[in-house]
């Protein structure tokens, strides 16, 4: 029975984990429903399930407050569907019923919150960290397993105050060796997205039209690991580099760094607040406080 | 120009600057040029900068005093282990010439004519002159003599009696050495006849009784038959076995020097070893002992401090804060666009209400049909063909190549120069400001021409370079270029403001003298 399990697990056998950005803001501010987007999106999941008998696909959401698991296929057993329900594949009746249970809890969440004056982003940072130990999971359950990857489907900006645990959560993906795809269909740029594909050697690609979504994902994202080494894809020219500065938790593109621990701050301070050491004066502020004295002594 | 240079002094600094001659010992010069030599970028950079007066000598040496520190000296000073090869004697030749033996320590030679001769590949130490003059010198470095005392405990308890009072240093090695030989010719007859005469000598022919003594002791269960040592007719006696011989010189070589007396007097080196093996033997009793406290030093041994790279300073431990504290502050401490926090939730139920009535939506009516028009599909198509296609000629076939292949090596090798050559430069540039005496202002104007030489050569380096990669090239040189104008606007502005302040200081000055 063993080796014929080995003998199915050939290459191109592929666990795909899609994060599926369900924040409310950004989904009213769009031109595209969210049902239209849904629509795309489990028509992609049928394909990548249609494309090995042993693909798996887990859908985790990644909401305003809070992150969860609303499918997994290799959990769902497939004749145990609702009938009655017109035009909906079996399979993902029980995806969109989670689904409808995770923004209800979600908007419970929000509601315990008095101060929301942050951007409207999703948690990113929690649903890759959930992600990522579902796929050790799976690593440690043995030999045969298939390979992970994780795709990203996200709209809202990022929020540099997850500059952090997100860049903790890509470096953890890199030392696992899973690529972190990432289609961002919002309207700015997602640094942290770009910087996410980019370390892990995943593949990153902002559509322009949503009603094509589906053909993007197929085309682009639907190529497992081993396909990929035979499979052009496309390339961003350049990256977005910028990181957020860990006492305001503000984007910047200049700033200081402390030598120690690689923290970084917008402004000088006189302690790393991460490691506590302490920091010398510069020596153009020395300088600028001379001169200033320099110069009021002639015309007093 | 005297308003600036007036505006200069006013700073008062005493003059202890670089330039005041520091006294370079011969060994640091040779220490210099030994890095120099070791490391070839360097010797460019050095080349370029220092031999053309841009840098002086300290100031190019002065960041990098961790190479010229004693680490390096530190390298030479590993330890050698024992030469494998036996300190043998002499071996007898057929053709009968004579040669004369001169040993030579670094305070005595003497020497005495041996009928003997040689062969090369046992005798390494012999020069090739004396064997043109029948004269060969075996030299007996301090090395030796512990090889010898390790492996011929006899010889060394001899010497510690014998020296200094029945004989000197020399005329014991003198004996020693005739008994070489004697055992070498394997003339048993005369080596016999020598030895009745003199005593000393006996000893170094007899089997070294010690060395027997410690056999024995090692043999715990086993009857030693005692009868064939006695019965040795009295010329035999004096026949040393080869293997006993080849034994006891691996032993010595694999345990190394366990003795930390370095010094070349003779007689301490006789006395450690004689301290060792008593410490040894005492523990001899129970083997047990002795295996873990070889165990333990082989352990010790087998890490080759000497080979390792030399420690830096001792490092303060790292200490994070507890990240729990960071994330928590996290939720609370972020102000951002503040929109009225009442018409927030509002907007934000609406939009959950929206997602709910969507997912309705979807689960009523089912996925939305056609999924996607086949205009729409054939768009997509060609648009990513396009930004694959243009991505390809501008990246290359192979996602991980570097653009840094892709050129030829000399333009490669240049670019790379440059780069370590503008990183030096900024380097010394940054550190002479803010500008307080004349010799950093003049360390400046040098730098600043030396970056403008610079800036000119990847200009011209750019136009050389092949149409197609020129693009490629160009963003790649642009941050050495940034860099490098940024600087130039520092200098510029600094300057600037020098000249203002000294005409507002000259006109301060000529308004207060009136």
């Amino acid at each position: 029975m063993a080796t014929v399990a080995s003998k199915l697990y050939s290459d191109d056998v592929s666990l795909l984990v899609l994060l599926l950005d369900t924040n409310p803001l950004f989904w009213s501010n769009t031109s595209t429903t969210f049902s239209q987007f849904l629509s795309h999106v489990l028509a992609f999941l049928n394909a990548v399930l249609g494309l090995n008998q042993l693909n798996q696909v887990v859908v985790i959401a990644t909401g305003y407050c809070s992150c969860d698991y609303i499918y997994d296929s290799s959990l769902t057993l497939s004749g145990n569907s609702e009938s009655g329900r017109t035009g909906m594949p079996a399979l993902f009746a029980s995806l969109l019923e989670k689904l409808e249970h995770f923004i209800v809890k979600d908007e419970e969440l929000i509601k315990e919150q008095e101060h929301d004056e942050r951007i409207a982003s999703s948690l990113l940072s929690g649903s890759l960290s959930m992600a990522l130990c579902y796929i050790q999971r799976v690593f440690r359950s043995g030999h045969l397993h298939p390979q992970p990857r994780i795709l990203c489907l996200q709209g809202s900006p990022d929020g540099p105050e997850q500059y952090v645990a997100v860049m903790n959560s890509i470096f953890s993906a890199q030392r696992l060796m899973v690529p972190i795809d990432s289609c961002y269909i919002g309207t700015q740029n997602s640094a942290f997205l770009q910087q996410a594909s980019y370390i892990t050697g995943g593949v990153h690609h902002a559509p322009k039209q949503l009603d094509g979504l589906f053909q993007f994902l197929t085309t682009i994202f639907a190529t497992d690991l081993h396909t990929r080494s035979f499979v052009q894809l496309p390339k961003p020219v350049g990256v977005d580099f910028r990181a957020s500065c860990f006492c305001h938790k503000k984007t910047i593109d200049m700033g200081y760094v402390c030598s120690v621990c690689l923290s970084i701050f917008c402004e000088h301070h006189k302690k790393c607040s991460t490691c506590g050491s302490v920091f010398g004066q510069s020596k153009l502020d020395g300088a600028s406080t001379v001169s200033e004295k320099k110069r009021k002594a002639p015309d007093s | 120009a005297k308003a600036l240079a007036k505006c200069e002094e006013e700073p008062n600094k005493p003059a202890a600057v670089l330039t005041s001659a520091e006294q370079l010992s011969i060994a640091d010069l040779e220490l210099r040029f030994k890095v120099l030599r070791e490391n070839s970028e360097l010797q460019r950079l050095h080349k370029e900068f220092v031999e053309t007066k841009v840098l002086t000598e300290d100031e190019f040496w002065a960041t990098r005093k961790k190479l010229l520190g004693k680490d390096s000296i530190r390298k030479s000073k590993q330890q050698v282990g024992l030469k494998s090869m036996m300190v043998s004697g002499i071996k007898p030749s057929t053709d009968g010439r004579v040669y004369y033996i001169i040993l030579s320590t670094p305070s005595w030679k003497l020497s005495f004519p041996v009928k003997c001769s040689c062969r090369k590949e046992i005798m390494h130490t012999i020069s090739s002159l004396a064997q043109l003059t029948n004269r060969v010198t075996f030299n007996l470095t301090s090395e030796i003599i512990f090889q010898i005392f390790a492996e011929k405990p006899a010889v060394r308890q001899a010497f510690i009696n014998y020296v200094p009072s029945k004989m000197t240093e020399k005329d014991f090695w003198t004996k020693y050495f005739r008994a070489e030989y004697l055992y070498s010719t394997k003339n048993t007859a005369v080596a016999a006849a020598e030895a009745a005469e003199d005593e000393e000598l006996a000893v170094f022919l007899k089997p070294d009784e010690i060395l027997a003594q410690e056999a024995r002791q090692k043999d715990h269960g086993i009857q030693r038959d005692g009868t064939m040592d006695v019965v040795e007719p009295q010329n035999g006696q004096f026949r040393r076995s080869l293997l006993q011989d080849l034994n006891r010189h691996a032993a010595v070589v694999l345990e190394g020097r366990n003795i930390d007396v370095d010094s070349e007097d003779t007689r301490s080196v006789a006395e450690a070893l004689a301290r060792v093996k008593q410490v040894s033997k005492a523990d001899g009793e129970t083997t047990k002992d002795a295996n873990q406290e070889r165990l333990a030093r082989m352990s010790r041994v087998a890490e080759m401090e000497d080979l390792q790279a030399p420690q830096n300073f001792p490092l303060a431990p790292l200490s994070i804060k507890d990240p729990r504290d960071y994330f928590e502050s996290q939720q609370g401490n972020v102000v951002n666009e503040s929109r009225g926090a009442g018409t927030l939730k509002r907007n934000v139920h609406e939009a959950y209400g929206s997602l709910k009535e969507s997912i309705l939506e979807i689960r009523t009516k089912g996925l939305s049909d056609p999924l996607i028009k086949p205009e729409v599909a054939f768009e997509v198509f060609r648009s990513l063909t396009q930004t694959i296609s243009t991505a390809k000629n501008i990246i290359g076939k192979n996602p991980r190549e570097s653009f840094l292949d892709r050129l030829p090596k000399s333009t490669r090798d240049e670019v790379l120069h440059h780069w370590t050559s503008i990183q030096e430069l900024l380097k010394h540039f940054w550190s002479s400001y803010p500008i307080t005496t004349t010799y950093l202002h003049t360390k400046a104007g040098k730098l600043k021409d030396a970056m403008s030489n610079s800036y000119s050569l990847l200009e011209a380096m750019k136009e050389s370079v092949q149409s197609e990669l020129r693009h490629q090239l160009s963003l790649l040189v642009r941050p050495m270029q940034q860099a490098l104008d940024a600087a130039f606007q520092h200098y510029d502005a600094d300057l600037q403001r020098r000249t203002a302040k000294s005409a507002r200081g000259s006109a301060g000055e000529a308004n207060g003298s009136v």
